[in-house]
């Protein structure tokens, strides 16, 4: 395997960790305020599915950013509903909502386009581009670092370089600003929070919409980087976010890294389909389950225990 | 405490948020431009019909009654087992080896093996996830989502490369011994001269399930061990302080609910298919969690769940033949039966008892 393989590989692990890495950090604020996930797949599949057909119907993928966006909050809110003001269990509204985007998506898209649950293809405008980030051409010359500035940090959309951006802002949020102490607050121990006169249904509330927007992001980018919605695109992405936060013991930076690991078994698992070793051969299915095992291991406690958010899961009932 | 009378709660509530699913339901159909009045009437023709409807809604309610029980014992002792779908799959790999072990000289004999290889397979898949459950901590809803996935690609790479028939084109097993053929309806109706379809899939499987509920039930209510197990569910320190050892319960209540969703691969796999295929399971697995719930995880309620998904799948079937409605719609009727009879129970709860604490207090006054 040569330098420009690596570099290679590496490009398109980041590729593909930046969808896991927007749902990771969308699960990471909604569960660090007490809201247990289980619907970021439902999320990112009703977002890619809404920038798919907004970029197919108008031209531009912008529009379906935002298209995206707004279907991924409506999610958020459906499980702010039944999860915060009427007190359901969290897992079960998640569960559900995974299942009504599974479903609507291919309705809906039949519906609109007949073409069984896919949306058209994007192009050009449809699609985002990749940035080319100054002196790449010229810089490619240069041995070692020429390739790896040129394939590996430029070349990448805008949500790639957004996704990497939000990690230090999510974890200045999270641990600088007095919103992210509360948040964090909220989803440990709610009744101290009520007790300081700040209300606990309202920074859950909050917490879920920015989950919204992220998971919004992320499923745009998968419509965009996929040229269009196909059915059940997310493939289980939103549960590897979901491994990927236990993973990350609920940490922005540590999010980054995991996601980034698990787009780099992606990008392995894609480029070869089965690896060699020796006389033994790794089968491909066995690369495809690695990110859901090593997620066993964690959550095991082998590697370190990863606690959760104290009060994550349960909903909030005042004392009377 | 008792603000409602027992059959509102055991009824009632769980009637309306039906109907408010199906409501929501009939609204996405609206939606997208067809007439939910003649979508009805296809899948009731569809399903209730003919007697290849009817088998049809029956295959299918059987499955959705083995992972519905499954869900079901889980949820007793406060457990979310989202893991059926991938104990069904290994259920049908314990099903596949035993089918094709030996030449089985008749199905009195395959069953019952069967029904051990497939209960066997789903238990053990269940069980990783309980024991890290009940002594590591690992959250049960993360691991056995996990094991979902981990199950598929064992059995993609087990149809792949060890079971396919060498030199076949297609993923999947040999086919069983004729001895290993459940008798489908048509065949068990026979001696009695009812003409029933004869290749639709309902078979032997469907009256397997029923004796799980009654078993079910009987365990649940009637055994030291069903008492053990919604004791925990009720209070895990109470449990704790009546002697009762969580960890084995979690376990226990888990090989059970992995058991009965293995039994689930006797009728698709054995009684349907008669060969492991590829995604035999079909998101049965996932349904046994709208069964549970609806059934309010009470055998009679789950069998009226799993009959009325058994009618849904298969009329939404014939919707997608007739109406060119997406079957997926059966999907969008699933998450929406979830998440009211689920996730918005109190939405619809919380009105009725404000309606049932006025009215006694009517009552009283008048008295």
């Amino acid at each position: 395997m040569d330098y420009l393989t690596i570099i290679q590989i590496l490009d398109s692990a980041l590729r593909l960790a930046t969808p896991l890495l927007l749902t990771c950090l969308a699960g990471l604020f909604s569960e660090r305020a007490g809201v247990v996930d289980i619907g970021l797949e439902g999320k990112l599949l009703a977002a890619a599915f809404l920038a798919g057909a907004a970029a197919a119907v108008t031209g531009s993928i912008w529009i379906g950013l935002l298209a995206g966006i707004a279907g991924s909050l409506a999610f958020s809110m459906l499980h702010g509903l039944a999860s915060i003001t009427f007190k359901g269990d969290q897992l079960i509204s998640g569960v559900a909502l995974n299942f009504l985007a599974a479903g609507l998506t291919v309705v809906i898209g039949q519906s609109w386009f007949q073409l069984g649950g896919r949306t058209p293809s994007l192009s050009g405008n449809g699609r985002f581009e990749g940035w080319d980030l100054p002196f790449a051409d010229a810089m490619a010359k240069i041995p070692v670092i020429g390739p790896a500035y040129d394939e590996l940090i430029s070349g990448h959309t805008t949500l790639t370089y957004l996704a990497l951006l939000a990690v230090p802002l999510s974890w200045w949020v999270l641990y600088r600003s007095r919103f992210g102490l509360r948040l964090r607050a909220v989803g440990e121990n709610p009744s101290a929070v009520d007790t300081a006169g700040i209300s606990v249904v309202k920074l859950r509330y909050a917490a879920l919409v920015i989950a919204g927007v992220l998971c919004g992001l992320a499923g745009t980018y998968l419509a965009s980087l996929a040229a269009g919605f196909v059915k059940d695109m997310s493939a289980g992405r939103g549960y590897i976010a979901l491994a990927a936060l236990i993973f990350a013991k609920w940490r922005p930076w540590y999010a980054l890294w995991a996601t980034l690991l698990f787009g780099l078994l992606e990008a392995i698992g894609n480029r070869y389909q089965s690896i060699a070793l020796g006389d033994f051969v790794i089968p491909v299915q066995f690369m495809q389950a690695l990110p859901y095992i090593l997620t066993v291991i964690i959550l095991a406690g082998f590697v370190g225990k990863a606690i959760p958010p104290r009060a994550s899961g349960q909903s909030y009932v005042k004392e009377r | 405490m008792n603000k409602m009378p027992k059959w509102a709660d055991a009824v009632l509530i769980p009637l309306i948020s039906i109907l408010l699913a199906f409501f929501f339901s009939g609204l996405v159909i609206w939606a997208i431009g067809k007439d939910p009045v003649v979508a009805i009437k296809t899948m009731v023709q569809g399903a209730f019909g003919s007697t290849s409807g009817i088998s049809y809604t029956l295959y299918y309610a059987t499955n959705f009654i083995f992972t519905g029980l499954a869900v079901a014992v889980a949820y007793h002792a406060r457990l979310f087992n989202i893991g059926g779908e991938g104990q069904a799959m290994l259920g049908g790999l314990g099903v596949t080896l035993v089918c094709l072990a030996v030449p089985w000289p008749h199905w009195t004999l395959a069953l019952p093996a069967a029904m051990i290889g497939g209960a066997l397979f789903g238990a053990a898949w269940a069980f990783i996830p309980a024991w890290l459950q009940a002594k590591r901590g690992s959250h049960i809803v993360i691991t056995t989502i996990m094991f979902n996935y981990i199950g598929a690609a064992l059995l993609g790479y087990l149809l792949t490369k060890v079971l396919k028939v060498p030199g076949s084109m297609l993923t999947e097993s040999a086919r069983f011994p004729e001895g290993a053929h459940l008798p489908n309806f048509s065949e068990i109706l026979a001696p009695f001269g009812i003409n029933f379809s004869p290749n639709a899939p309902a078979n032997m499987a469907f009256f397997v399930a029923l004796l799980c509920t009654f078993l079910f039930w009987i365990l649940i209510w009637k055994t030291r061990l069903g008492y053990e197990i919604r004791a925990y569910g009720q209070s895990e320190t109470a449990a704790k302080y009546a002697g009762i050892n969580p960890s084995r319960i979690v376990i226990i209540a888990m090989l059970i609910s992995g058991g009965l969703a293995g039994l689930m691969a006797i009728n698709n796999v054995m009684g349907e298919a008669e060969r492991l295929i590829d995604n035999a399971v079909e998101g049965a697995g996932f349904i046994g969690i709208a069964v549970a719930l609806m059934g309010r995880n009470h055998p009679i309620g789950i069998l009226l769940a799993a009959l009325l998904f058994g009618f849904l799948y298969q009329g939404g079937a014939e919707l997608s033949f007739w109406e060119s409605i997406p079957r997926e719609l059966v999907v969008v009727i699933q998450a929406l039966v979830i998440m009211f009879t689920g996730a918005l129970d109190n939405m619809v709860r919380m009105p009725l008892e404000k309606l049932f604490v006025a009215l006694g207090k009517n009552k009283k006054k008048e008295a």
